[in-house]
């Protein structure tokens, strides 16, 4: 065993606001030349006189070294893929980002490109985008994509809305007001259906995990609009009715879409378009390498087989004898989804990554990703306490959701008492109580870029924390201990009275003694 | 490790594939390559195609700015840049703090109490605010102007069409370009849900009308939204001191690069009112106190308006935001500070006044074609010749030259956009006005 005594940096950093000191600045722009001064009026002369700014913005006044340190401090006290040692955020499919995928990106054609400069001076990047499509729709299967949507909940909603133009020009949207989605789909799925104008309807899983075939039979019908579902899903099994599932929804007219958050699992092995699947969505900022950066920016681009490419977002990009080009003349096209062509810097970091692994190396590391969580499954499915919920014997793809349930009913402590004992551990926590349909989950996705050592460390860590758990819970029960701060009064953040979203606020708080 | 796991080969882990649906060719990706070679590859390929010799003199949504070197450092720390949501607050205090710094920045800049930790971009912020407002009001009608970003007016389309919503455009003044009150008064009813408005416009002139439409909104009980571009602000009027009910706009500006459209950074700002806090869509970060010892610490709060928790019945379907682009502005708005902010606006709105000027004394153009104050964006008219025409002629001399507005707006003629910023200097300009001075003489 090799845990680490681990402990987060803490700088006890004060807020941005608390080291202003009237008259530092930070950055000096640049000023006007003297013959632009003389050739124009003065900024006071300028701007009519009710929209000019009396009271300048309350913004700290900070130097330069000062906001940089306060900014390094506040990284330390967070913890990256790159930076930590394994990151098992069930679902997010947390890899390494690799360097040299930065380095490209920080290219000043790159940077520097306005969204509507003339074709002929942004050839690259169109060329780039266009090529990072063909891979796209080689990996998924299908016959076109956008690549506009700039978050994988983007792209689900941009789906929707494919599907609901689909129905809408067939003239049988104002019958078909239906998606169906499994208890078992991310919420973004159900969500992303409102959105879109549909009513959602639940499908439960069956006791392998996967969608109960004469429960979806029940609900489908001729108010089906389409079907969203990830596969593999969230219990990390492939559903192998795939065939049946597309067929019964097919046959009540409905459309099959895919959630690709799952993808990770199955490049190069199974594609989305064979499986019966209209559209997919898939997520850049997970299988293709791309940082999440705490939260975004990511990528989701769309897919569609051929009945549906009519519709995609306008502007496609169109090549011709080595020209590429933008072509807003869709005239059956859902419009825009996003103010430009999505979130470019992104997909160029998915572009190098997918040039790096090459076709084969794609599947390979879809393989390993694979291996990697059933190795840890396996390991840690007979831990005291634990259990591999929904078909045990079947092998799990990217990812496993084991469940705490009887360690909780046992000693009390809870999956969400695992996860902050593992931060003490300098293990970033899986994803827990999801999904829903396991009670006290823990969903562990290693993915490919873990070392076997370190698929040990974690392994150990947690039946450390079970031995912990059955011995002295009460130890577990009061992580996380070796983080910047132990645990948080989360209700205090969301109740009327205390409720502060902003350094104003919060001086308002304070001047009121709350 | 396969024999702990007791299989003979990978391939057994994929027995629940079903054969027929297994995939048995290659994937045809070129590759794999070496770290060396997709650097020449990729470099390579963005390399191709004409180098511009200054910045675009392009705006309309996303805007050539100077990002000072300290916030890209920040960016790339793996840190920040590798962490994903940070769901388990305790070890991801730097982000939170960073992001509620963000927020809290944005409010003293917009003078609003309340932002999010970010939307996809301005125009998805706009759906968003069009959207939120139905839900409050259960109205089904938003107002826009009439010289309204085109793409953006198309996303609010998309983003509103589920729900019914009409879009109604408000005519505009001859001379000024701005929006006419009087058709506003006529247009706004028990229908509208809310009013929306942009200073500075999409052409670039001020709305001097703000207080007197956001008094009219109010009248009416309608939602009064700002739409802004954020670094006009350290010269410009904060919306909050306008009326704003909600505030939107592209982040961008503030210390994040164009990167041909993306990622960009949509704002999305309110007052302290409960009713529209728990309507907001995505992520928020607030303060609150460790269980033990009181401590400061923020977490996300308000969970219960989104996807993972509401599902079908959140706020809004967001999931991953613009996170590391919100942390860019915080760094960036830290650095510059109140002074900084007020003399960048000085330099960019002094450029592009003295660009107009310039420009405006060629013959055959006009530039504004509107009698407004103008902060760093401005049309030109061009007689006997196409802005297409003229941007050909500047790209021989690698000037990218305005937007052309003929396809958009035809009723201004032969016209384009164009921008300036602290990024253009005298010699750039100068060299735009000679360009335009060559086609235009010809």
């Amino acid at each position: 065993m090799t845990l680490r005594k681990f402990r987060q940096a803490d700088w006890d950093e004060p807020l941005i606001f608390e080291l202003s000191h009237e008259g530092r600045v930070g950055f000096l722009p640049p000023k006007a030349e003297p013959e632009v001064v003389d050739a124009v009026d003065e900024v006071e002369e300028l701007i009519p006189s009710g929209m000019l700014r009396e009271k300048p913005p309350a913004l700290p006044e900070v130097s330069e070294v000062d906001v940089l340190r306060h900014y390094i401090h506040l990284s330390q006290m967070n913890y990256g893929v790159n930076s930590g040692i394994i990151y098992p955020l069930g679902s997010c499919t947390m890899k390494y980002n690799p360097i040299i995928n930065e380095v490209l990106a920080s290219h000043p054609r790159m940077l520097g490109a306005h969204p509507d400069q003339d074709p002929s001076t942004v050839q690259g990047v169109l060329e780039f985008m266009y090529n990072l499509k063909q891979g796209y729709l080689q990996v998924t299967g299908m016959d076109d994509a956008t690549l506009q949507p700039a978050a994988g909940a983007h792209g689900e909603w941009t789906g929707i809305m494919l599907i609901r133009a689909y129905h809408k020009y067939r003239g049988e949207l104002g019958n078909r007001t239906e998606i169906i989605i499994p208890d078992s789909a991310h919420g973004t799925n159900p969500a992303s259906a409102a959105m879109g104008g549909f009513q959602t309807v639940e499908v439960l899983s069956g006791e392998d995990g996967c969608v109960d075939i004469d429960a979806l039979k029940a609900v489908a019908g001729e108010k089906t609009a389409g079907l969203m579902l990830t596969n593999p899903n969230t219990l990390g099994i492939f559903d192998n009715k795939i065939a049946e599932i597309s067929k019964i929804v097919h046959e009540v007219g409905g459309l099959m879409y895919y959630d690709g958050a799952n993808l990770n699992a199955i490049m190069g092995k199974c594609r989305p378009g064979d499986m019966g699947f209209d559209v997919v969505h898939v997520n850049l900022h997970k299988t293709f390498a791309t940082p999440h950066g705490g939260g975004g920016p990511g990528s989701g681009p769309v897919g569609v087989k051929s009945h549906l490419a009519g519709f995609l977002p306008v502007p496609t990009i169109e090549e011709k004898n080595g020209v590429y080009s933008l072509n807003y003349d869709k005239p059956k096209s859902i419009g825009k989804v996003h103010g430009y062509y999505g979130n470019v810097n992104v997909m160029l970091k998915a572009y190098a990554y997918m040039l790096t692994l090459g076709g084969t190396g794609l599947r390979e590391a879809s393989e390993l990703s694979v291996l990697n969580s059933n190795y840890i499954a396996r390991k840690l499915k007979d831990t005291r306490g634990l259990s591999l919920p929904y078909a045990p014997e079947k092998p799990r793809m990217h990812e496993a959701v084991l469940s705490a349930a009887k360690m909780n009913e046992e000693t009390g402590v809870r999956a969400l008492n695992i996860a902050k004992r593992l931060l003490d551990y300098g293990i970033h926590a899986p994803t827990i109580y999801f999904p829903m349909i396991v009670h006290e989950a823990l969903m562990i996705e290693p993915t490919e870029t873990e070392s076997v050592e370190v698929l040990d460390d974690f392994i150990d860590a947690v039946k450390k924390i079970s031995e912990m758990a059955y011995s002295k819970p009460e130890e577990v029960l009061k992580a996380p201990m070796n983080t910047v701060v132990g645990k948080l009064d989360e209700p205090r953040a969301a109740h009327p009275k205390t409720i502060c979203l902003s350094w104003r606020r919060y001086c308002s708080l304070l001047g009121q003694g709350e | 490790m396969m024999e702990a796991i007791g299989i003979k080969s990978i391939d057994d882990l994929y027995a629940d594939i079903p054969e027929n649906l297994r995939f048995k060719g290659e994937l045809d990706i070129p590759g794999p390559y070496t770290e060396a070679e997709v650097r020449e590859l990729v470099s390579g390929t963005l390399e191709k195609g004409v180098s511009l010799r200054c910045p675009p003199f392009l705006g309309g949504g996303v805007w050539p700015h100077y990002v000072p070197s300290v916030v890209d450092e920040v960016v790339r720390r793996a840190e920040f840049l590798t962490s994903y949501t940070p769901y388990q607050p305790e070890i991801s205090q730097g982000i939170l703090q960073s992001i509620f710094e963000y927020q809290s920045l944005l409010c003293e800049l917009l003078g609003m109490e309340v932002a999010n930790a970010s939307l996809y971009d301005w125009s998805s912020a706009l759906g968003e605010a069009a959207l939120l407002a139905s839900r409050i009001n259960h109205r089904d009608t938003i107002l826009v102007p009439y010289f309204i970003s085109p793409k953006r007016l198309a996303v609010l389309k998309t983003y509103t069409e589920p729900v019914g919503m009409r879009i109604e455009k408000l005519d505009y003044d001859a001379t000024t370009g701005q929006v006419k009150i009087e058709d506003l008064k006529e247009k706004v009813n028990d229908h509208t849900a809310a009013v929306y408005v942009e200073t500075p416009s999409y052409l670039g002139f001020v709305e001097e009308g703000v207080e007197a439409m956001a008094e009219v909104a109010h009248g009416k009980d309608a939602l009064f939204i700002a739409g802004v571009d954020p670094i006009s602000l350290g010269i410009l009027k904060a919306p909050g001191d306008y009326g704003a009910d909600l505030v939107i706009g592209e982040g961008q500006p503030l210390g994040n690069h164009m990167n041909y459209g993306g990622p960009l950074l949509g704002i999305f700002a309110a007052k302290h009112d409960n009713k529209v806090i728990r309507q907001m869509p995505g992520r928020i970060i607030g303060i609150t106190e460790t269980l033990e010892g009181g401590r400061r610490a923020y977490v996300m709060t308000l969970q219960t308006r989104e996807q993972h928790i509401r599902r079908e019945k959140a706020t809004s379907n967001i999931c991953s935001n613009e996170a590391l682009c919100s942390v860019a502005s915080a760094v960036y708005l830290s650095l510059l500070g109140p002074q900084g902010l007020r003399d960048l606006g000085e330099v960019v709105t002094s450029r592009a006044h003295y660009a107009m000027r310039r420009i405006g004394e060629l013959p055959r153009v006009r530039a504004p074609m509107f009698n407004s104050y103008h902060f760093k964006e401005f049309t030109v008219g061009f007689k006997g010749t196409t802005a297409e025409t003229v941007n050909k002629a500047l790209l021989s001399n690698r000037i990218q030259g305005g937007l052309p507005l003929a396809k958009s707006f035809p009723e201004l003629g032969e016209a384009a956009l164009y921008c300036v910023t602290e990024m253009h200097t005298k010699k750039d300009i100068d060299a735009l006005v000679s360009g335009l001075r060559e086609v235009l003489e010809a």
